[in-house]
């Protein structure tokens, strides 16, 4: 039986909104890096929304998911909705399974995002294939998987600037 | 299930509807974008301004590639130049033959076009662009070109390379295009094959090959035959190169024989590429009766 223990979790200060949003904004900007036909380079956006809808379920939700997947959709230069459904589901599994997910040390969470994002890429390849795109091959997959391996890292940086302390004291632990 | 977003909130704590009803919201906005976009086409003003808001993250994305790439070439060396610039004028002395002889050849047409009282091919103006990069959807083969409305560029032009065509602008964004490759599963050429002038229509097959669809299994096709424009289409210009035969299957089972490509150009490359102008200005028809009447004009006919 698997006890909540929160081991993991310290004490952190309140997210400030803008740097969601810039860690966003970077994201789009590291999916606009044009890579050409590489396989496995990861969907930084769909993790880094992910991440935020697990960690601030009230901050972020489907709306942004909604409009950042409509950016993400031009800029791939994709169908007008492909990755504004895909977005929208992974923000709403994400943040329902909120509580879940920050119960677990982060490798097993890391392990339980996977399911997620794999559930995202496969909505957007039935979206295109269901309308005769050409099928990407399996390693379409593989961005999910390295992904998933960036969970941890990405972990530690975004929830670098809550690490802060509020006032510099020599003397406390925090 | 454990959840705070997924339990009703108390009403003074009132945030909006409840979660599935907003998933179901943004999920049925999401499929009408998808149905519109994919039936009707009718999103493309809402996706140029999307891409003007975007056009400045998108260059700056590109730039660190692009500085790499002119570091790479600042360090390349005097002998890899020296080696290309022997090539390309041993190049140039072979194809400087037929250069020559193609005025000769071009004068001669023209006679013998007057002579049977055909209709003159016209002359096509045509532009230089760059590859940018290739587009992040993996599901289509797709390049962005360096530009777009501002230096007039327009959907339904041909694109090519030093080789032969390598695809069709298809979306025009102000400062960008965007071009469908012949490689694309949408998208389709009408082409000829140079040894006996049988006529067809070519589509990309996936996996960067291309494939000659609907002819019987008793065609006279070989592998190793060139493809080339046919021009019949009025959008691409006869005899541009387009594809090579690389394997026929003939299985009797099947009514129509299985004909495998693969492209002559250098399709899935980055360079200097030439867009070519408009073959002629089309009639003032109705868009609707314009696409039923070409149905292999690219991906616009093939849909």
């Amino acid at each position: 039986m698997m006890q909540p223990t929160h081991g993991s979790n310290r004490i952190l200060r309140p997210v400030r909104d803008w740097f969601i949003w810039l860690t966003l904004l970077l994201a789009m900007f590291f999916n606009m890096i044009p890579f050409g036909r590489f396989p496995g380079i990861p969907d930084a956006v769909a993790l880094v929304l992910t991440f935020w809808c697990i960690r601030e379920p009230f901050k972020i939700g489907m709306a942004a998911a909604f409009l950042i997947g409509i950016v993400m959709d031009v800029s791939s230069a994709s169908v007008m909705g492909q990755h504004s459904l895909a977005y929208v589901l992974l923000a709403f599994t994400a943040s329902g399974l909120s509580r879940r997910f920050l119960q677990f040390p982060l490798l097993q969470q890391a392990l339980q995002i996977l399911p997620l994002l794999l559930a995202a890429q496969l909505v957007m390849l039935a979206a295109r294939m269901s309308v005769g795109a050409e099928f990407p091959g399996m390693e379409y997959f593989l961005e999910s998987f390295s992904a998933a391996l960036l969970w941890y890292p990405l972990t530690y940086l975004l929830l670098l600037p809550q690490y802060q302390p509020i006032e510099k004291d020599e003397n406390r632990p925090i | 299930m454990i959840s705070v977003v997924g339990h009703q909130p108390p009403p003074f704590f009132h945030r909006g509807p409840a979660p599935f009803a907003r998933l179901m919201f943004f999920v049925a906005l999401s499929l009408l974008l998808l149905v519109l976009d994919l039936r009707f086409h009718t999103l493309e003003l809402a996706r140029q301004g999307v891409a003007l808001v975007t056009y400045p993250l998108q260059r700056l994305a590109n730039a660190p590639l692009e500085g790499l790439e002119s570091w790479g070439n600042y360090f390349s060396s005097l002998v890899t130049l020296e080696k290309e610039n022997t090539g390309l004028r041993r190049q140039q002395l072979t194809t400087a033959n037929l250069l020559l002889r193609q005025e000769h050849l071009e004068l001669e047409n023209q006679r013998l076009r007057a002579l049977l009282d055909m209709k003159a091919r016209q002359p096509v103006t045509s532009q230089v662009a760059e590859i940018l990069y290739a587009a992040r959807d993996p599901f289509a083969r797709r390049v962005i070109l360096d530009k777009g409305m501002q230096h007039d560029i327009a959907t339904g032009q041909v694109v090519i390379d030093e080789l032969g065509v390598i695809g069709q602008v298809t979306r025009v964004f102000p400062m960008l295009s965007e071009v469908t490759l012949i490689t694309d599963k949408d998208q389709a050429v009408p082409v000829m094959i140079v040894r006996n002038g049988l006529r067809s229509v070519l589509f990309g097959a996936g996996a960067g090959n291309l494939e000659l669809r609907f002819l019987a299994a008793n065609a006279d096709v070989q592998a190793g035959d060139v493809l080339v424009t046919s021009g019949l289409d009025e959008v691409y210009l006869p005899g541009l190169p387009v594809a090579k035969v690389t394997r026929v299957d003939r299985d009797t089972s099947y009514a129509f024989a299985r004909i495998l490509c693969e492209p002559i150009p250098g399709v899935e490359r980055n360079g200097q590429v030439l867009v070519l102008g408009r073959r002629e200005a089309l009639p003032p028809a109705p868009p609707e009766l314009e696409s039923k009447d070409k149905p292999s004009k690219g991906r616009k006919g093939a849909k």
